[in-house]
């Protein structure tokens, strides 16, 4: 264990960020979320959530892909440079560590994604223990440790003091410096746990969402029911740290043509709309798929490990106050049904 | 036989050819010539006009041909408007093969076999049918039933009349149009209910393509035929961006059509929602 005292805390971060990227918890314009660490940041390591999750580190909001030239009828092909320059992502919760095991089974199982690849490969996570989880929190349901996140570095906030253990080589090099420690978190993280246990989704019941059930989840009629306030907005997957879905597209800049991807949301109507119409026509469709997708259809193929972290986010920022939770307990069948 | 590469090559247009009023097929070869990859029939590419679109096409010709790669396209939309409006020469970038294949060496093999397609549904199934008579003592007797509006609808006509159709092949081609037209002495009826007119047994193994509706109306009359879902194969068609099982576009129950078909036999669809 190593020990960083909170008022070492700046000049630890301007040793970090002097040979490469720092992105931590910053406030700007009243909200927090993962930003770049600079010496007048506001860095806001007591805010338990960003407003996005940590998942842009990896899989950024918009990446360029590809440019191309044109010159009457040929292309020349430029390709994007991978990343190729170490950073360090610092304050992760649980729930969003979480959700980088999940992305990496979709981006680095075969065929890879070089992009994800490369972001994976230059950075180091430092995760933070959840000093207060919330009302909205449930991530114990997925059995996720808020008092002991993954990462390459763990810390907790003990007192006056960060407390920091290395959990891999990348880990131990980035804390190598700081002085040693002999302070125990165990009473730190029983605090945290007692909190969890006692939080109002602590206990959902997620009997029958597995992909034998696929199809008796799939036709349940009170989908209809469920969806009905959906506005299609998509801020619940834009929040959430595990939706991957992505879109390519072309934008002219002028100079040649960039071809890049962003975020993407299966709650839009243009998402599967094809010239011959869509599959998914009324956002009945549209909700149950990213639902189904989290719940039956990811743990089908990955040995019943959920597509759902229990960040919470859906649950503070959808406008029309749907979200997962309201799926699970509506849908959940008794353990002896 | 995939390609998990999402970054494309560049490929030149080398032939064009008009088929029906909306439908042109574009012979697309490497820069340097030859194939820009090698592929099995019902494997599909990403085509793209850079600043335009790109979209996930079957590759129409077979795996045997070995100089080039063809593609049977229907203008419907903005990439496709472009395509059918480009010049030989054009280059354009493509990425692939993509998806499983028709079990064209393994399942197929030996087998009495029926294709059905209706439309531009010919187009995946062209891939098949070449290959099949190319391996000609690989496999039975082969019939073919493909229907299309009008006659002047008619996918590969010339190809189907001249080669497909030559004593040879060992091979009974049935054509139908929707309704009656002048100039046409051929069959006139829906392809399901030519299916059941014609009366297959079921012995055969069928591959199916075409739209929505004709595979639904086929998969009835085979059934009513004595036919089982596992005799029948069919490929399908979603919206698609990466190809690689990743963007999650094409998304259905646990599958991703563009990995984990698009190719499915109708027993594996049975057991997934009916988002198609």
């Amino acid at each position: 264990m190593k020990k960083l005292p909170i008022s070492e805390l700046n000049a630890f971060f301007a040793r970090v960020a002097a040979d490469q990227k720092l992105y931590l918890p910053v406030e700007q314009a009243g909200q927090v979320d993962f930003g770049c660490w600079t010496e007048d940041a506001t860095v806001r390591l007591d805010a338990l959530k960003t407003v996005k999750s940590a998942k842009g580190a990896f899989f950024p909001q918009v990446e360029d892909m590809l440019r191309f030239h044109t010159q009457g009828k040929n292309i020349d092909i430029q390709p994007t440079e991978l990343m190729n320059e170490k950073f360090v992502i610092f304050g992760v919760r649980a729930c969003d560590a979480r959700a980088f095991e999940l992305l990496d089974r979709v981006f680095m199982s075969e065929p890879q994604d070089p992009f994800y690849a490369a972001r994976r490969e230059h950075g180091t996570v430092v995760t933070l223990a959840c000093g207060e989880p919330e009302a909205s929190c449930f991530c114990t349901n997925f059995d996720i440790d808020p008092a002991d996140p993954a990462g390459d570095v763990t810390a907790w906030l003990v007192g006056e003091n960060y407390v920091l253990r290395a959990n891999t080589e990348k880990g131990e090099a980035l804390i190598a410096d700081l002085a040693d420690s002999d302070d125990d978190v165990s009473a730190k993280q029983a605090e945290i746990r007692a909190i969890a246990e006692k939080l109002p989704f602590a206990n959902l019941n997620l009997n029958g969402f597995d992909g034998e059930h696929l199809m008796e989840r799939f036709s349940d009629p009170k989908w209809a029911e469920l969806s009905r306030a959906c506005l299609g907005c998509g801020t619940c997957t834009f929040v959430c740290p595990t939706c991957q879905c992505y879109d390519i597209r072309d934008y002219d800049t002028g100079h040649g043509v960039q071809r890049y991807r962003c975020w993407d949301s299966c709650m839009y109507s243009d998402f599967t709309l094809m010239a011959h119409g869509t599959n998914r026509p009324t956002q009945v469709e549209r909700f149950r798929q990213r639902f189904m997708h989290k719940l039956v259809y990811f743990p089908s193929n990955n040995e019943g490990i959920y597509g759902c972290v229990g960040c919470g986010r859906c649950v503070d920022k959808c406008p029309q106050s749907l979200n997962i939770v309201k799926v699970i307990k509506a849908l959940g069948v008794k353990a002896d049904d | 036989m995939t390609n998990g590469n999402i970054i494309p090559m560049l490929g030149v247009v080398t032939d064009i050819r008009t088929d029906t009023p909306d439908i042109k097929t574009f012979r697309v070869e490497a820069l340097n010539g030859g194939k820009c990859f090698e592929h099995m029939p019902g494997q599909c590419a990403m085509l793209s006009i850079p600043g335009v679109g790109e979209a996930m096409f079957s590759i129409t010709s077979s795996p045997t041909l070995k100089e080039y790669q063809e593609f049977s396209i229907k203008k419907c939309g903005c990439l496709t408007e472009w395509l059918h409006q480009m010049d030989v020469g054009q280059q354009v970038t493509i990425r692939g093969p993509y998806g499983k294949p028709f079990p064209v060496e393994t399942e197929l093999k030996g087998k009495d076999l029926l294709f059905i397609a209706g439309g531009v549904g010919l187009a995946p199934l062209h891939s098949v049918i070449n290959y099949v008579l190319d391996k000609r003592e690989n496999y039975g007797k082969v019939d073919i039933v493909y229907g299309s509006r009008s006659k002047d609808d008619l996918l590969d006509i010339n190809e189907i009349q001249n080669s497909w159709m030559d004593p040879k092949n060992n091979l009974d081609v049935h054509l139908t149009i929707d309704r009656p037209q002048d100039g046409w002495d051929g069959h006139v009826a829906f392809v399901p209910t030519y299916v059941k007119e014609l009366g297959f047994d079921p012995n055969k193994t069928v591959l199916v393509c075409g739209p929505p509706i004709m595979i639904k109306f086929v998969l009835q009359a085979l059934t009513e035929l004595g036919f089982e879902k596992t005799q029948i194969y069919t490929t399908m068609e979603l919206r698609m961006k990466c190809g690689v099982g990743k963007c999650g576009r094409c998304n259905i129950g646990d599958k991703y059509v563009c990995k984990d078909g698009p190719v499915f036999r109708f027993d594996e669809l049975g057991v997934l929602p009916s988002e198609y």
